[in-house]
């Protein structure tokens, strides 16, 4: 057998070793999904509700009704009007836009856990990006658009880059944990908000929230009200872009996931651990931050105390569900971006409680993190894959 | 795969099952909703497609706090509940986890054609009146808030304040309750040993110090009345100003200002600053020293835990004020401007006062009927 042949057949194995991987990586995600919204299902039905009204609801809610949508093409290429087709589009923009600070938060958790830090405090960076983002977007008067949204974005990377710094450079100056650090650090930025918007922040009436951003600082909408539909939401795929294009395709990222899969070997290879972990941890809150940054200066434009409910928590599942790759990461924000969305019209046409989104999504993280159940319930052979490691313990 | 099949037929079964079984169960204030199945649905509206036309339907969106909060959103929702009750008009909820979502549930219930959107507090400001301005025909009505809010010049309709001019569509529900407070400094007086109540407030804003002013005022008519002289600490109407924590979060605050309180010789006193008011429950009920006069809602029921030294509360009957609007959509007469809740319509009120005689009761119900008919002046 010549040397040519043998290296066609190899590549050829790795080819359909990579497919294969491929098929398992996403096999595990979608089947927990799936056995979520069964057991969701079964919890409805459970407290006395129509599981199958309730999903009806859910789908109307976040992909809009078809026969509304079918109604204003209609109208459209009768009389050229488009604005019933843009309102019926209202359910399926509103969640683009309520999956976009997922996908950055998400980004957020998943490039932690890349380099083997489990950043618990995407919560706390949001809240930091975000009060940042408005602070320019509000306090500078005049600048043309093209410099001042730009700066406001910024300004939220560069504050949720710091607030992940601290931790990341606890841990690798004084081997303090950062599951500890980043958690604290959430603290100190709920407290430091509170404090921001009685006091420095407030805007002039007594009310607990920041003024207004200025309009050459808001993200631009592409539709007319209520649909809040904006270039965040683009903004947020091109990060995913760029966080694949860094990990996967620069010497860095590559260092970045060494540190993660063998710390030692990378020590060895001569890779500096310190300078990895405090780089890796200043990106995830700069990202974050920018959630935060996005979700003010294209949604709310002010910022309050009740601005997140938890954009930073539901990153984990989601970086889990997406098993820290990118393109998985906008998958899983997506998913929990329509079904949060969906919630609304489900609690209100069916009568069932936001917080079943909630449930599902702890069934869906339940199955993710222990996909031996998965394998178990639908007798799926165990293919040894390459499992990530997600964080490690104490020190380093 | 045969576990496979067989685990995924028994998770559908269950849930059919189960789904088959549930269906009563649902709340009775739900039970009109237009999506529902036959089977929920009473049997006179069998095809339970379309809902009669002339059914109002009522949604009210809550604050962060949810439909559960012992306060205003739960008590707009008890205003609503009551409606349905006694109108039957179609009554759901709402609640709002995070900020976005203030505009998406207006915007929900807009989509369904809801007749009477209610929102809950000042936080809604903005977004109510924007929404009400791209939806004439439908009606709002918001708790504790009302139009015209922008004042100066410096502002955006819309962004920094709602609207500079009422809203012909929008029912502001707001509370006089100085008039309650008014009672509450009457019963105060004629409750104290040591001849000295005392006051204090979260922030120095009108919603805050008209509690406080009333609470003087009552006060001063009780010593015009009796010939005593009680003093009042802690707020001056005269000069606009009084003691203030700057907060209403501080359980610590509430504890040290009952402490200094109770050592310049007060022996009764009205926290107006939410939670704040807990701290000097805790201290009254440790040390024995002193009365509490609740704000907002009964705390002999929200803060059951100090009903010991609970004197009375200032209540708020903010669903007295929904219930108010919700008839008005009923009977065809609702229009925009501000809801006032008085002693006479019943929007404010005094809760029992621990302990009174009946001369007191009596004096109470007399002073009450004084202010309605305009004979006594809380000012």
């Amino acid at each position: 057998m010549s040397e040519k042949a043998s290296k066609e057949k190899k590549e050829q194995t790795e080819k359909q070793k990579e497919q294969s991987s491929l098929r398992q990586a996403l096999l595990v995600p979608v089947l927990a999904v799936l056995s979520g919204l069964i057991l969701g299902g079964v919890v409805m039905a459970l407290s006395g509700s129509n599981p199958f009204q309730a999903y009806a609801a859910l789908f109307a809610g976040s992909f809009g009704s078809p026969s509304v949508i079918i109604a204003g093409m209609q109208t459209y290429f009768a009389t050229g009007d488009n604005n019933a087709l843009v309102r019926s589009l209202y359910p399926f923009t509103e969640s683009l836009v309520t999956a976009t600070p997922y996908i950055f938060t998400g980004l957020a958790v998943a490039i932690g856990f890349r380099a083997g830090l489990f950043n618990i405090g995407a919560e706390g960076q949001v809240f930091i990006g975000a009060l940042c983002s408005a602070f320019i977007g509000y306090s500078i008067k005049g600048l043309p658009m093209i410099i001042h949204l730009p700066l406001a974005l910024l300004a939220g990377a560069a504050g949720g880059a710091f607030w992940g710094m601290i931790p990341g450079y606890l841990k690798a100056r004084f081997g303090a944990h950062e599951v500890v650090n980043t958690i604290m650090m959430n603290w100190i930025a709920f407290r430091l908000s509170d404090w921001l918007l009685k006091g420095p922040m407030q805007a002039s009436n007594f009310r607990p929230v920041t003024p207004n951003v200025q309009a050459s600082a808001e993200l631009p909408r592409f539709f007319e009200d209520p649909l809040r539909f904006n270039l965040g939401f683009f903004l947020a795929l091109l990060f995913a872009y760029l966080v694949y294009w860094f990990l996967f395709k620069t010497t860095l990222g590559f260092e970045i996931r060494s540190v993660g899969a063998n710390p030692d070997a990378a020590k060895y290879a001569g890779m500096s651990i310190v300078k990895n972990i405090v780089l890796v941890m200043s990106l995830a809150g700069a990202l974050a931050g920018l959630g935060g940054g996005a979700q003010v200066l294209g949604v709310d434009h002010w910022v309050g105390q009740g601005f997140s409910s938890g954009y930073g928590f539901d990153a984990i599942a989601i970086a889990l569900l997406g098993k820290s790759h990118p393109f998985g990461v906008v998958l899983a924000a997506l998913l929990f971006g329509f079904l949060r969305s969906g919630a609304t019209n489900m609690q209100s046409m069916a009568g069932i409680p936001v917080d079943i989104i909630s449930i599902i999504q702890g069934l869906v993280i339940v199955f993710v993190a222990a996909p031996a159940i998965i394998r178990w319930l639908y007798r799926i052979k165990s293919i040894k894959v390459e499992e990530t490691v997600l964080t490690r313990g104490w020190g380093k | 795969m045969k576990k496979f099949y067989f685990v995924s037929a028994l998770l559908i079964i269950a849930s059919m099952i189960l789904a088959a079984c549930g269906g009563g169960a649902a709340p009775a204030t739900e039970a009109p909703a237009t999506e529902a199945p036959a089977t929920e649905a009473p049997a006179t509206e069998a095809p339970a497609t379309e809902a009669p036309a002339d059914v109002i339907s009522v949604g009210q969106v809550t604050d962060l706090g949810g439909i559960d909060d012992k306060s205003f959103n739960q008590g707009a929702w008890q205003g609503v509940e009551n409606a349905v009750a006694d109108f039957g008009v179609e009554g759901k909820y709402l609640e709002s986890t995070q900020q976005s979502d203030y505009a998406k549930n207006i915007q929900q219930f807009v989509d369904e054609d809801t007749d009477l959107i209610i929102t809950v507090g000042f936080l809604f400001g903005v977004d109510t009146a924007v929404a009400a301005k791209a939806n004439p025909d439908t009606s709002f009505a918001i708790v504790d808030y009302s139009y015209p809010d922008c004042f100066g010049t410096d502002f955006t309709e819309g962004q920094t304040c709602g609207s500079a001019s009422e809203i012909p569509n929008v029912l502001g529900l707001t509370f006089a309750t100085d008039q309650a407070g008014f009672l509450a400094g009457y019963a105060a007086a004629a409750s104290t040993q040591t001849g000295k109540v005392a006051t204090f407030g979260g922030i120095n804003i009108p919603p805050v110090t008209i509690f406080m002013k009333g609470f003087e005022a009552g006060v001063n008519y009780y010593n015009a009345q009796k010939g005593t002289t009680v003093e009042v600490l802690g707020w001056d109407t005269a000069a606009n100003d009084g003691s203030f924590t700057g907060n209403f979060e501080s359980l610590d605050d509430g504890r040290s200002f009952a402490e200094s309180f109770v050592q310049e010789g007060a022996d009764v006193i009205m926290p107006v600053a939410g939670p704040v008011g807990l701290g000097s429950a805790a201290y009254c009920q440790e040390t024995a020293s002193c009365w509490i006069i609740g704000v907002d809602v009964d705390w002999t029921v929200s803060a059951a835990e100090y009903t010991d030294v609970i004197l009375t509360s200032v209540l708020k009957n903010v669903n007295v004020a929904v219930y108010d609007a919700t008839a008005s959509m009923v009977d065809g007469s609702f229009a925009g401007g501000v809801y006032v809740g008085t002693l006479e319509n019943g929007g404010v009120g005094l809760a029992d006062v621990a302990g009174a005689s009946d001369e007191l009761k009596a004096e109470l119900e007399a002073v009450r009927q004084g202010i309605i008919d305009g004979t006594i002046s809380v000012e």
